[in-house]
């Protein structure tokens, strides 16, 4: 079995703000192979996103620190690199690609510009070869008339052919891990699955490890092989898709999964998860999910669950042993 | 993109008139010339004569008409007070102004820029706060004070630079920096907080993302989205160089359009004050213009908009 | 009548700026500046030390009282007519600070005006009312003061007046800018649907929530006035002497920089702290209320 192109190990990352100081990535390890899609889940200041820039080393300076851990890519580490080496790193080895294109994209300068500049500087290439690959990739995405596309400015194309140029950015190289933060929110519904395909369609191709952020559970069943839902900072659950999804055994999963609701099931109330999100300056040593959990014990509150390993692949962080289903 | 530019060379047009027209009556309800010019012994009869001559006697529309007529063809008329062509008096003094105002912009650009990208690059730091604070004393300096104190320390005390006058390129600094120490503060804090703005953008990650080296980051992808709202203000600051330069020259002796409005404000001769004011203005209008067409050439979305 | 959703009454729009201030460091420099010189301003008569019309050739010149020949009777020296210089920039905070306050004051009103109805209008009444807002702010206006003085006289009024004329131009683009923006908003649609007035959209709904700009931008362009009232007391063309003001105070200094050189010291050093402590103020506010608007 070939080693996981990314091995994260207990990464940590703090964020300093007004209100004290956030445990944004609290202890987080994971890994991912060639050609595998890790789905990363959870509510709007989990971590996801952090997760993603750390692995980058793009966290807002100077409010987040990366304070420890290993992010292993292909066996290096990334965090003893210096920041001249992970220029390197970036758009080459690690690409990601972000929420909005609209935003993502430089608005004063053309598609053609923007698209040059990183295959020159990974290819080397110049002038009229340069040209006719950043048009490749342009078709590689699907864009139609690419070469024409590459004078084109962002503001004239729609929100998916963005999307899809930010993506022919990204398989520029191509990379060996493939970060997806959110890319298909900002679309519409209907091409949203013609994304999707796409980004399945270029992993078949070039077989990056990709790892896709998402709040949907439903992308994450059509995309992912396996996924970890984060709360609070932490993964409180890792394992192959289909596992999580039928036999879910921590109870923020179970919420999450339980709150979708199904279309044809008469439902007198919709499940939501109860109490707030968590106040992740002043969060207890204990459980994050503890003050939210239908099954809380006193020993939640007092320590910190640790990752325990349910079955092979299949890693979770709760006291209970095994949850009525 | 002609269209943008036709649409703006109307409004300008537009604007001229209004003031022309303003600036006509200002200078009709001043009081009569005549009174500084003629001796002290003329005789009402000849204030007629005089007033004859010189056409102050006819309806004011008809003046006004007429003004405008020859305006347009670059006749402004005689000065009442030097007996010359006013045009041939503007063309003496308005390089002498563009000059200075010229290179007063400059410095400000070359020290704005530098100061104000690296004060955001390095936010919070000696060089950010040190950027900070000549900012705001830029703007509450006031110009002539600043004049004044300049030409008795450094032209005077330590003779370093020459007080006044025009005599070679020395001549230009003091009134140079005088002049343009305003617009450095203001430009600089814009350069800053849109630095700081972009710096903090999506597609300044995305560029990092794609492993832009950071140098290019700033000044290449920052910098250009940076640009737009110092541009518009960099033509606001030109105007405002053009129009306090009145103070500056008249500290430094600088003959240049200022001191030539100064004199005939005192000596209130028509023909002078409409003029200057004019090409002050029409000097402001086509800065503007280039203003908006540099815009519209850095920003594509401006461009491209129907 | 009871207000429609969204309408906003002026003690909601003190109510919701107040949070927006709390938790930041209040500017005491400039709070504490600003305070001193409008308490020097209305307290002139009674803290001025001597008459500051009132001239001794026998002691014209004289130093500050730190420097050899100087004495505690005039702190700050005197000048060329023997006035005290202390009590001159005592009694010139009055002209400086009442022309910046009234053609602020003057200029914002009117400004603010015409661009909340050129934006709420649109359409041709903005049209017109944004070209002779443009004609306007492309006149000098040291050179519109300056022929003002030269035809009506030099006075206070004149001052405010020039000023005032060409700065409201100022904020009705910057208002207008607001409004359009605002218009953009459901709560104006809203508003109309349910049937209020263009009066009661425009007083209740678009100005309380341009009045944080407006603040700004008051407090940022009190510093401007002075300066530019200076200036021209400078030229001759401002506060007619022997009225104390402090541009005429540099001016008339200005001969004897070298041997008397507060003369013009003092004037410039009181013009630049009133102004400092305006600026310092408005980035506060501006800080505070809207940080998008740095371009002001």
């Amino acid at each position: 079995m070939s080693p996981p192109v990314v091995e994260v190990r207990d990464l940590r990352t703090h964020l300093v703000t007004r209100w004290g100081t956030v445990k944004a990535v609290d202890g987080v390890s994971f890994a991912v192979d060639e050609a595998e899609t890790l789905g990363l889940v959870g509510e709007s200041g989990s971590g996801k996103s952090m997760t993603c820039l750390s692995l980058v080393r793009l966290v807002p300076r100077p409010a987040a620190r990366i304070l420890g851990g290993q992010v292993l890519l292909d066996g290096e580490d990334l965090l003893t690199k210096t920041e001249r080496e992970m220029q390197k790193v970036r758009g080459r080895r690690i690409a990601m690609i972000l929420q909005d294109p609209m935003s993502s994209l430089n608005p004063v300068f053309s598609i053609g510009m923007q698209m040059r500049e990183p295959v020159s500087a990974y290819h080397g290439l110049r002038g009229r070869a340069l040209a006719a690959r950043a048009a490749a990739l342009l078709a590689a995405v699907r864009i139609p008339a690419p070469a024409e596309r590459l004078r084109a400015f962002p503001h004239q194309l729609s929100g998916g052919m963005r999307q899809r140029v930010v993506g022919a950015m990204a398989i520029a190289a191509p990379p060996r891990l493939l970060i997806a933060d959110e890319p298909t929110t900002s679309l519409d519904l209907t091409i949203q699955a013609q994304y999707l395909a796409l980004l399945k369609e270029l992993q078949r191709q070039h077989r990056f490890a990709l790892i896709f952020v998402t709040h949907n559970l439903g992308i994450v069943a059509k995309m992912c092989d396996r996924v970890a839902v984060m709360y609070a900072g932490r993964i409180v659950e890792m394992g192959p898709v289909r596992r999580i999804f039928t036999r879910p055994t921590h109870p923020y999963s179970r919420a999450l999964l339980e709150s979708i609701p199904r279309l044809g099931a008469r439902v007198e109330r919709l499940i939501a998860i109860e109490g707030q999100p968590p106040d992740l300056a002043r969060l207890p040593g204990a459980c994050a999910f503890a003050p939210r959990c239908p099954h809380v014990m006193d020993r939640c509150r007092a320590e910190a669950p640790p990752e325990r390993t349910v079955e092979a692949g299949h890693v979770t962080r709760c006291w209970l042993e095994t949850p009525s289903s | 993109m002609l269209r943008f530019i036709g649409a703006r060379l109307l409004q300008s047009l537009i604007a001229l008139a209004i003031i022309s027209v303003v600036v006509f009556v200002l200078a009709r309800t001043t009081g009569d010339p005549l009174y500084l010019i003629l001796p002290m012994s003329a005789t009402p009869e000849d204030f007629a004569n005089a007033r004859q001559y010189l056409g102050l006697d006819r309806p004011y529309v008809e003046q006004y008409l007429s003004f405008v007529g020859r305006a347009v063809t670059g006749d402004f008329g005689m000065s009442l007070r030097a007996r010359r062509p006013v045009s041939e008096l503007i063309r003496e003094r308005l390089p002498n102004s563009l000059k200075l105002a010229a290179f007063a912009m400059g410095i400000s650009l070359a020290m704005a820029f530098p100061l104000g990208v690296m004060a955001a690059v390095k936010k919070g730091t000696g060089i950010d706060r040190a950027a900070q604070v000549i900012s705001v004393l830029g703007q509450s300096l006031p110009t002539f004070w600043v004049a004044i104190l300049l030409v008795e320390f450094v032209a005077g005390r330590l003779q370093w630079l020459p007080a006044g006058g025009i005599e070679g390129f020395s001549s230009y600094v003091l009134p140079g920096f005088t002049l343009g120490w305003f617009v450095v503060a203001g430009l600089m804090r814009l350069l800053r907080s849109g630095m700081l703005e972009v710096l903090d953008s999506e597609c300044v990650k995305l560029a990092r993302v794609k492993g832009v080296v950071e140098r290019r980051v700033i000044w290449l992808h920052a910098l250009k989205n940076a640009l737009i709202p110092v541009v518009t203000f960099a033509g606001i600051y030109f105007a405002i160089l053009v129009t306090t330069a009145i103070v500056v020259e008249t500290v430094f002796a600088w003959p240049g359009l200022g001191r030539l409005a100064y004199e005939g404000i005192s000596s209130r001769d028509f023909p002078v004050i409409q003029a200057v004011v004019l090409t002050t203005a029409a000097i402001v209008a086509v800065v503007n213009l280039c203003v908006d067409c540099l815009y519209a050439f850095i920003d594509p979305r401006i461009r491209y908009a129907r | 009548m009871p207000a429609e959703p969204g309408a906003l009454a002026l003690p909601d729009v003190v109510a919701s700026a107040v949070p927006a201030a709390r938790g930041r460091r209040l500017p005491v420099f400039s709070l504490g500046i600003i305070g001193l010189f409008m308490l020097v301003a209305i307290l002139a008569p009674l803290l001025s030390p001597a008459d500051p019309f009132e001239q001794s050739l026998r002691n014209r010149f004289k130093p500050p009282a730190w420097e050899e020949g100087g004495s505690w009777k005039f702190p700050l020296g005197t000048d060329r007519l023997g006035r005290d210089m202390l009590s001159r920039i005592i009694w010139g905070s009055r002209v400086s600070l009442a022309a910046g306050v009234l053609t602020v004051l003057l200029a914002s009103a009117f400004g603010a005006s015409v661009g909340l109805a050129a934006g709420y209008y649109g359409g041709r009444v903005d049209a017109a009312l944004m070209r002779i807002t443009d004609a306007t702010m492309s006149f000098p206006v040291i050179l519109l003061a300056l022929i003002l003085a030269v035809t009506v006289g030099p006075s206070f009024t004149n001052v405010v007046v020039a000023i005032a004329v060409i700065l409201w131009a100022r904020y009705a683009r910057v208002i207008r800018g607001q409004v359009l923006t605002l218009m953009q908003l459901d709560f104006v649609a809203q508003a109309r649907i349910v049937g209020a007035g263009a009066w009661r959209i425009i007083t209740r709904h678009l100005l309380p929530n341009t009045l944080n700009t407006l603040v700004v931008l008051v407090t940022l362009q009190i510093g401007y006035v002075i300066i530019v009232e200076a200036s021209l007391s400078f030229l001759g063309a401002g506060i007619p002497p022997p009225t104390p003001a402090w541009g005429s105070m540099i001016a008339e200094g200005r001969e004897f920089v070298t041997s008397a050189w507060w003369v013009s010291l003092f004037p410039g050093l009181a013009i630049l702290l009133v102004v400092l402590a305006f600026n310092l103020l408005g980035d506060w506010l501006r800080d505070t209320f809207d940080p998008k608007l740095r371009q002001l």
